[in-house]
């Protein structure tokens, strides 16, 4: 029972980051989220210090805050062109983020802010932190507040697809036809805030930062389409959470890291193996495009000193290795392929294009011509 | 008209007064004052640096001005701007890996007459068809963008501006990297522009091609150098002006 809420709660959370991730990824600003997902600490012990209660709300609205400011002061620090924004990023993260360390060590010593648990989260724990209402247990709260979570983020993305899309391809034609690029940057930033507040309670920061990146980019290298991108990203951020969990139990090691590890494998599996963009497809067809490349030099070439003097030198069947520089194993491999196709073929001492050979050269001819 | 604006009809398609930008301490554009009249085909040209595209991102509003103010002629304020003037940045101010097809791209020009929240449907999508068969483009329509050509990307953006139908349409170097028909085809498309009483505002870098595809001229150089109708301004003595002597720009043309 235990093992089932570990799951559900780690499928919500992964969908509820997959979703907003999706547009980070596409703005470039995947590091953002490593950012963001430490710097809330800040906020969430500076509205400790003046709630005095942990499980005040005002820790998310004080933690989704810094968020924002997060991405403000990393912007502006960019703006002034004495560094980029990785170096930006790379200074307001540490800063923030420690400052809120130091706070924690120094006033909050005696409270529960474990600094280890805000990192790596303990999804085991979670089904132990019951929701119950007029005295009945209904669930892991964790379900709860991921859930809705979840319904804040589909909600929003549903709202605002259209004015995120165009926001996201080009800010400048948002902006003239009177969708603020500003304003929805922000609103998405602080989604992002939101989701990395209530998820890293459940999963720790790192598995929020893996479940907003990882599923978004393995989804990119298989779609086209904005949507596909969102719905593949939800699948593939879910699948990490069962799998990480199913690996966990087997392993009898962290959960969060299993499925951290998971959304890592799904990227690399998938950028081997997908269809266009993938690694073996681009090999593949780089290869394919070699070989068609030496098979049409080699009939150009026969081709083009089929009718000169020296025809018997250059296109003699002992001699036109000598001519085209290739190795003599690619050479006849060509060859071979070229004759098969009845485009070339043996004329006594000589290698001679037939009529489709010559077809075809006309044809590349022109091509190659037309494209420069 | 001059020296204040009133809220009369004005022939006038935009209006610049005063306008200064600069970027840090540096100006990109100084004391900028120019009218471009309504149905025009303007071009802005200049030197590389001059503050062509600044000028046209300023007029937008995309950037903020150090002074000056910008008026559209008969559009009375800001709120209407949206669905009356278009805009076709520069084709490499976007990302074209972006997972979009050439319709999606085309329907977002209709997303400001939809305005926030609200989906775009069939009467989009069949509009998008038809602007993309105007451009040449109706085969591509379901291709992803990044599998079109330099030349074809242009025309998408293009019917992305087409489909606004807007009163005042702002290209940034349309030409720019395309190939000869489809420059041809743009041309036909800002003549279609023209006779329909819409004013187009182009930044170009040909000069040989000014004077046949354009009937009003501004050449700037951080300054305004010149502006008026091509056969008046567009002359080897303004062009040395604008690009600093720099011999003979013009072939044959006096």
């Amino acid at each position: 029972m235990a093992g089932l809420e570990i799951q559900l709660i780690a499928v919500i959370v992964s969908v509820a980051c997959a979703l907003p991730g999706t547009f980070l990824v596409l703005r470039k600003m995947s590091m953002m989220s490593d950012s963001i997902t430490h710097t809330i600490l800040l906020g969430i012990v500076l509205a400790f210090f003046i709630t005095q209660d942990l499980s005040s709300p005002f820790l998310i609205v004080g933690a989704a805050a810094i968020g924002v400011v997060t991405v403000w002061l990393t912007e502006t620090i960019t703006k002034t062109g004495l560094v980029s924004e990785d170096s930006a990023i790379g200074i307001v993260f540490p800063l923030l983020f420690s400052i809120a360390i130091i706070l924690i060590t120094r006033y909050a010593g005696s409270v529960h802010l474990d600094t280890d648990s805000v990192l790596l989260g303990e999804l085991a724990f979670a089904p132990f932190d019951r929701m119950i209402v007029f005295g009945k247990d209904i669930g892991a709260r964790a379900i709860y507040t991921s859930g809705f979570l979840l319904l804040l983020n589909v909600g929003g993305i549903l709202l605002c697809y259209k004015e995120l899309k165009v926001a996201t391809f080009d800010p400048m034609l948002a902006a003239v036809l009177g969708f603020s690029p500003a304003l929805l940057h922000y609103g998405l930033m602080t989604m992002i805030s939101l989701t990395a507040v209530g998820a890293f309670e459940a999963v720790g920061s790192v598995l929020v930062v893996a479940f907003m990146i990882g599923p978004p980019a393995t989804a990119y290298l298989l779609t086209d389409d904005l949507k596909k991108m969102l719905f593949l990203s939800a699948v593939f951020g879910a699948a990490s959470g069962i799998l990480g969990y199913q690996l966990a139990s087997i392993l009898d090691v962290s959960i969060a890291g299993c499925m951290a590890v998971i959304t890592g494998l799904l990227f690399f599996i998938t950028s081997l193996l997908a269809p266009h963009r993938g690694i073996l497809a681009v090999w593949m067809r780089k290869r394919r495009q070699r070989k068609e490349f030496t098979e049409v030099t080699l009939l150009l070439h026969i081709c083009n000193h089929g009718d000169t003097p020296e025809v018997q030198e250059e296109n003699g069947v002992n001699s036109l290795t000598n001519h085209l520089h290739l190795e003599p194993r690619k050479l006849r491999r060509s060859l071979h392929s070229l004759i098969e196709k009845g485009e070339v073929k043996r004329c006594g001492s000589l290698y001679v294009a037939t009529d489709i050979g010559m077809r075809r050269a006309e044809e590349t001819e022109r091509t190659l011509l037309n494209t420069q | 008209m001059r020296g204040g604006f009133d809220m009369k009809e004005s022939v006038y398609a935009v209006e610049v007064h005063d306008l200064t930008v600069a970027y840090d301490v540096k100006p990109v554009l100084w004391d900028i004052d120019l009218e471009i009249p309504s149905g025009k085909l303007a071009a802005v040209v200049g030197p590389n640096g001059a503050g062509k595209t600044t000028l046209i991102k300023a007029m937008l509003g995309l950037l903020k001005p150090v002074s000056g103010a910008v008026r559209f002629g008969n559009i009375p304020d800001e709120k209407h701007r949206k669905n009356r003037i278009a805009y076709v940045p520069q084709s490499g101010s976007v990302d074209w890996d972006f997972p979009a097809t050439a319709l999606d791209v085309v329907m977002m020009g209709r997303y400001g007459h939809l305005g926030w929240f609200r989906r775009p449907g069939k009467i989009e999508r069949q509009m998008a068809y038809d602007t993309l068969e105007k451009v040449g483009m109706r085969d591509f329509a379901s291709r992803q963008i990044s599998q079109l050509s330099g030349g074809q990307q242009q025309r998408v953006f293009l019917a992305r501006a087409l489909i606004q139908q807007a009163d005042i349409y702002f290209m940034d170097e349309p030409f720019k990297g395309v190939d000869a028909q489809t420059e041809k085809s743009i041309v036909r498309l800002l003549k279609e522009l023209k006779r329909q009483g819409k004013t187009v505002i182009v930044v170009h870098h040909d000069l040989q091609t000014v004077a046949d595809y354009f009937d009003w001229v501004t050449l700037i150089n951080l300054r305004v150098v010149a502006n008026g109708p091509v056969e008046a301004v567009f002359h080897e003595k303004n062009l040395s002006m604008a690009y600093g002597g720099r011999g003979l720009l013009l072939k044959g043309v006096v």
